[in-house]
């Protein structure tokens, strides 16, 4: 593929991206607005590809350095969001009919 | 790079299950699938990443990892549920620092050494992203910083706030473009100069950007940024020629925005007023307002109101009960009341504690009932014909200020509880401290109406409780 056409099928990719997002997060009762957040705070972790691809690349000091914190920071992101989401969630498992189980767990 | 083709269907299967987790995260019901969903689809991404292109430098990318990873879990497994919000605006920031230096490795790749993506939309992407990236990160340390209550508490404003951020904005657009023409406009600047000159003027701009918003207004600005590191993502993808970076950070960039839209008017708070309007609208300061007398009372006096002159009484919990682990007695005095005949309900604010839904599930796991749980618009109305209500650890989610044309606050315009409707109103509170929007609450100095219980949240029901069963 030519790079011209590669350029063209990312945009393209950008675009309907942009308008899938729009319109995954029409009606949220509020209740799961924090998770949510969570949640897509934990997906732009994909960004930790990114950061290993940069570490990956040759390079010197100077880049080795950047991709590392970049590696490190990423990974805070991945394993962290997705921690705190799962915590977050955790505490809508109590439902009413399940309570006296949930609480003696 | 052009990906080979086992490579590309992983990451849009990783891509896919990004998409198919969102989308159960819009009910209670299915949103821990979602998340695991979610969770299963950036595994699918990184090993993937991990096989094509660590195999060169598999230690530090390993050690990164390991590092990065171990503080991610166990800062999110220690930290308190009253604390979330800032944890999430810290793993937050991270990613978008971590987008701008990817793009500013790349840069400098191409730049200086000849070896990284050539072409106009890579440099054009480069510069983008290590703006909203650096915005971000420096934005999310401000919002955490103020959530954590470390500095920067309230709002911050000075005199020519607006142009001093117009001309750091100018200096982004001119600095940037000297970087993407390499050098055409500002020939003394090479253009690794300018990226990193980009860099450090975006930090301070995403500082400056948060430093005057007010602690209350904090949970959307997050979600912001949220949605601005998702676009740094996507940027990044763009200067790395990668499909599953472009695919997932738009997608967060576009649903993070819906939601902050979501969050703000579910709070009545336009997103322009909490970005723009803040600087002007400063709380008055405290100090040169004399000490206003309040009705300060102890435990049998709240008792003796609750015992002979309440028939109805709703309860409303904040943030204080939260973190005094106060939900237990509180339900306990629901029953003592009830077991006298009394009405209880709870009036559950939005954002009590902080955090959507919150309260919610305090209370359910103090087994109060769903159906005495009343959401602020079912219960508004019913304030005026409730004999007391008692307030524990809130203050900002029932100030009457709010709803004061007259007044221009920080929650101006926010929805509040009426609880100044009642005919009394009892708060158990530490102290008389203004509520985390930094705006003082004028029903604490209504002596007819209130009565002020100085204590934790937990000991001061308690004390309650024993009152009450004794009286």
């Amino acid at each position: 593929m030519s790079s011209h056409l590669l350029l063209l099928s990312e945009f393209a990719v950008f675009v309907i991206a942009a308008f899938l997002g729009f319109e995954l997060i029409s009606r949220v009762p509020s209740l799961l607005h924090t998770p949510l957040m969570s949640a897509t705070n934990a997906i732009h972790g994909i960004i930790l590809v990114g950061a290993m691809i940069a570490l990956a690349a040759p390079g010197n000091a100077f880049t080795k350095v950047i991709g590392f914190i970049a590696v490190i920071f990423g990974a805070m992101n991945v394993v962290g969001g997705y921690w705190v989401t799962n915590r977050m969630l955790d505490m809508f498992r109590i439902r009413p009919a399940k309570r006296k189980k949930a609480r003696s767990r | 790079m052009i990906l080979a083709a086992p490579a590309f269907i992983a990451y849009l299967a990783a891509a896919v299950l990004f998409i198919l987790g969102i989308r159960r995260l819009r009910s209670p019901e299915t949103a821990r699938s979602g998340n695991s969903i979610s969770a299963f689809g950036m595994l699918i991404a990184l090993g993937t990443t991990f096989f094509i292109n660590g195999v060169l430098s598999l230690p530090e990318i390993l050690a990164g990892i390991i590092i990065g990873g171990s503080i991610g879990a166990v800062s999110a497994q220690k930290v308190k549920m009253t604390a979330m919000p800032q944890m999430v605006a810290a793993f937050n920031g991270v990613g978008g620092g971590a987008a701008a230096l990817v793009a500013l490795s790349e840069f400098y790749r191409t730049d200086a050494l000849g070896s990284g993506n050539e072409g106009l939309v890579a440099a054009i992407t480069s510069v983008l992203s290590i703006l909203i990236g650096s915005v971000s990160f420096a934005g999310s340390v401000i919002a955490f910083s103020k959530l954590q209550e470390l500095f920067f508490t309230g709002s911050v404003s000075f005199p020519l706030q607006k142009a001093l951020n117009a001309a750091l904005a100018v200096v982004v657009i001119i600095v940037g473009a000297n970087a993407i023409s390499n050098g055409a406009f500002l020939p003394f600047l090479s253009p690794v100069a300018s990226i990193v000159i980009v860099l450090f003027v975006s930090l301070a701009l995403g500082v400056l950007l948060v430093v005057p918003i007010g602690g209350a207004d904090m949970p959307i600005v997050i979600s912001l940024l949220n949605a601005f590191t998702g676009m740094a993502a996507a940027m990044s993808g763009f200067v790395l020629a990668n499909n599953v970076l472009i695919i997932s950070g738009t997608l967060v960039g576009a649903s993070g925005t819906i939601l902050t839209r979501l969050m703000s008017s579910s709070l009545g708070r336009p997103l322009g007023k909490i970005l723009f309007a803040s600087v002007s609208g400063a709380p008055k300061k405290k100090e040169d307002e004399e000490e206003k007398p309040v009705n300060s009372v102890g435990p049998d006096d709240v008792a003796a109101l609750l015992n002979y002159e309440a028939d109805k009484v709703i309860m409303v919990p904040g943030y204080g009960l939260a973190v005094a682990q106060a939900q237990g007695a509180m339900a306990e005095l629901m029953n003592v009341l009830e077991s006298k005949g009394k009405e209880v309900k709870f009036a559950i604010h939005p954002v009590a504690g902080r955090m959507p839904g919150h309260m919610n599930v305090l209370l359910a796991e103090a087994d109060v009932p769903y159906d005495k749980l009343y959401d602020m618009e079912d219960i508004n109305d019913e304030f005026a014909e409730t004999d007391v209500v008692i307030v524990v650890g809130a203050n900002d989610v029932v100030n009457p200020a709010a709803n004061d044309p007259e007044q221009d606050s920080p929650i101006s315009g926010m929805p509040v509880l009426n609880v100044d409707q009642a005919q009394h109103v009892v708060f158990i509170k530490r102290s008389l401290s203004p509520g985390f929007a930094g705006v003082d609450n004028p029903l604490f100095y209504d002596q007819e109406k209130t009565m002020m219980l100085f204590s934790d949240a937990k000991q001061g029901l308690q004390d309650v409780i024993s009152a009450v069963k004794s009286g």
